[in-house]
């Protein structure tokens, strides 16, 4: 089985969120960028298929030099060789369409990426990626076997989850459940020295069409202090919550 | 030309999230000048779709379409779209819709934007304010292509009435062999959803023990809430996964969040945030969720909680 995982590069969860430019920009400045952490899953699930079932793993990213960190660390948790395609990334439909051609090219049987990047929160590439491909799709997914080119997988739905039935080639947008947060893989130093080596190919863009871009960034409103009300005293509350915030 | 919006159901019921999404579809439509057209599949009383503004509903019954399948309700919405020569086409943000909607904006060639949280600034350029970085920013992203798919955030535009009188049209679609098959759906029955829920009641590891949990339900049952869970509650095993909320867990975004005995960490506040009005009750004052809360008590959940249900009792009798 031939996996491809899609890897974004994503602030840190913890980073401070600054737009510069007249807020048409980001501000990368003194942000720390990682593995998407919904990716971390589907990405630690295609090495269970390695060690388990036997497959080869390739992980993908859409983006400049500035991203091959993160590649690499993807490399050091355990998959076998990455490939950057050299373009900053526009829309999620350039993105899914980047990388559909990659996929098309390498043929792979199984696509996995995180069900949203933690950026841009989009929740749009996997779907796109699928969708292009004529590929199969599973969202939302919580847990998968494949047995040849049979798969059965769990999706999270409201209120409990949905059986399914599928076949490979297929496109999975993952979650935590398709394996417990417990059992993520991190990077330990054999990896690190090993991912040194293992080849991360650059792979020109296709140019995609994209079909949004963005104007300007804007920051939420900044929130008034906190109402604090004495435990003696829960009426008040009641009456804050009914009264003030009309929420009961 | 027109707006088409997917108003989804359950069991034949709209949710209220389809009373959003056609409130907002039809500020779309006047904004464009045109007709808003609501597309049901399997719903009962469509013509409910007729108070927030639908003008043509075009309602689907198909037994093959019972079960959500993303491919073939994406196949339909297609159809729909071009049929009635829809330019925008909006969809909820439910766990469905999310799934639905990149099918939709490729089978289209539309631009999508997802999780948008108000009316276009513009129509000509196309503007839409969505939510991102975790709720930490927002994004004001314009939409080039000609035709456009909006996923609209729940909770973020409200139901808006606004009646007419809409024709309701039978249509007949063709469904194909599905790719994914559903097999088995596990759902608690008559329970308030996270998803669906105005109130979410959730506790931490401030309440010590998962025996400790009959108070949050009991406090959720007066309020109509459903029950949730900081992560480390669920990784101990205290709570089941499914209640999990904050980044990586569900996604909140309620009218009104309780967090009991749950201290605030970053990535709790990242799925959480999008709530409008949070209350947080901790014994320790400096716990950084009182920071991002609009009401706090600082005090013991076993003093506080049981005192918060039993005045709310009272309440509640007096006001209904």
């Amino acid at each position: 089985m031939k996996i491809l995982v899609c890897i974004s590069h994503v602030p840190d969860t913890t980073s401070k969120i600054n737009f510069t430019d007249n807020d048409t920009n980001f501000d990368t400045n003194g942000v720390q960028f990682v593995i998407n952490p919904y990716d971390e899953f589907v990405l630690t699930r295609a090495m269970w298929f390695k060690e388990k079932q036997g497959a080869a793993v390739t992980v993908v990213n859409v983006g400049s030099a500035s991203t091959e960190s993160t590649l690499r660390k993807a490399l050091a948790i355990g998959a076998d060789n990455a490939i950057r395609i050299n373009t900053e990334p526009k829309d999620g439909m350039s993105v899914a369409k980047e990388i559909a051609a990659v996929a098309k090219e390498g043929a792979y049987d199984l696509i996995l990426a995180g069900k949203e990047s933690s950026d841009y929160n989009g929740q749009m590439v996997p779907g796109m990626i699928a969708a292009l491909l004529g590929y199969n799709f599973v969202n939302g997914c919580v847990q998968m076997d494949v047995d040849g080119a049979h798969v059965t997988a769990t999706r999270e739905i409201d209120g409990g989850s949905e059986s399914l039935q599928t076949s490979l080639p297929l496109v999975v947008g993952g979650q935590k459940g398709i394996v417990e947060e417990s059992d993520l893989r991190i990077p330990n130093m054999r990896g690190i020295m090993m991912a040194r080596k293992k080849p991360l190919s650059v792979v020109e863009s296709t140019n995609s069409d994209h079909a949004t871009n963005s104007v300007s960034f804007e920051k939420p409103a900044p929130k008034g202090a906190v109402k604090l009300v004495d435990a003696e005293n829960i009426d008040e509350l009641i009456n804050l919550l009914h009264n003030e915030a009309k929420v009961i | 030309m027109s707006v088409l919006i997917y108003a989804s159901s359950s069991d034949g019921k709209f949710k209220k999230s389809s009373f959003e999404v056609v409130s907002y579809g039809k500020k779309v439509a006047e904004e464009l000048g045109t007709k808003l057209i609501a597309l049901t599949i399997n719903a009962n009383d469509v013509t409910e779709l007729q108070n927030y503004g639908a003008d043509t509903i075009v309602s689907v019954n198909n037994e093959a379409l019972n079960e959500f399948n993303a491919k073939e309700y994406a196949s339909v919405i297609q159809q729909v779209a071009e049929s009635k020569e829809s330019k925008v086409v909006v969809i909820d943000s439910s766990i469905d819709g999310i799934y639905v909607g990149p099918l939709v904006s490729v089978a289209l060639n539309a631009g999508y934007a997802s999780n948008v949280v108000d009316a276009p600034s513009s129509t000509s350029p196309f503007v839409v304010k969505r939510k991102a970085f975790s709720n930490k920013g927002f994004n004001n992203t314009e939409i080039t292509t000609e035709n456009k798919v909006i996923g609209l955030a729940k909770n973020s535009f409200g139901i808006h009435e606004n009646p007419v009188t809409a024709s309701v049209e039978n249509l007949e679609v063709s469904v194909s062999e599905p790719g994914v098959k559903s097999i088995s759906i596990d759902k608690a029955i008559g329970k308030v959803t996270i998803a669906d829920a105005d109130v979410v009641v959730s506790a931490g590891r401030g309440l010590k023990g998962p025996e400790n949990w009959g108070m949050v339900e009991e406090l959720a049952d007066v309020l109509g809430a459903a029950t949730a869970c900081s992560k480390p509650v669920s990784d101990l095993g205290w709570r089941p996964h499914g209640e999990h909320v904050g980044q990586t867990g569900k996604p909140v975004a309620t009218n009104l969040y309780i967090a009991i005995g749950i201290s605030g960490a970053i990535q709790h506040l990242a799925g959480i945030n999008a709530s409008k009005v949070k209350v947080v009750i901790n014994t320790d004052p400096e716990a950084p969720f009182f920071k991002a809360a609009d009401y706090g008590v600082v005090g013991d959940a076993f003093d506080v909680v049981p005192q918060l249900i039993s005045k709310l009792k009272d309440f509640k009798a007096q006001n209904s």
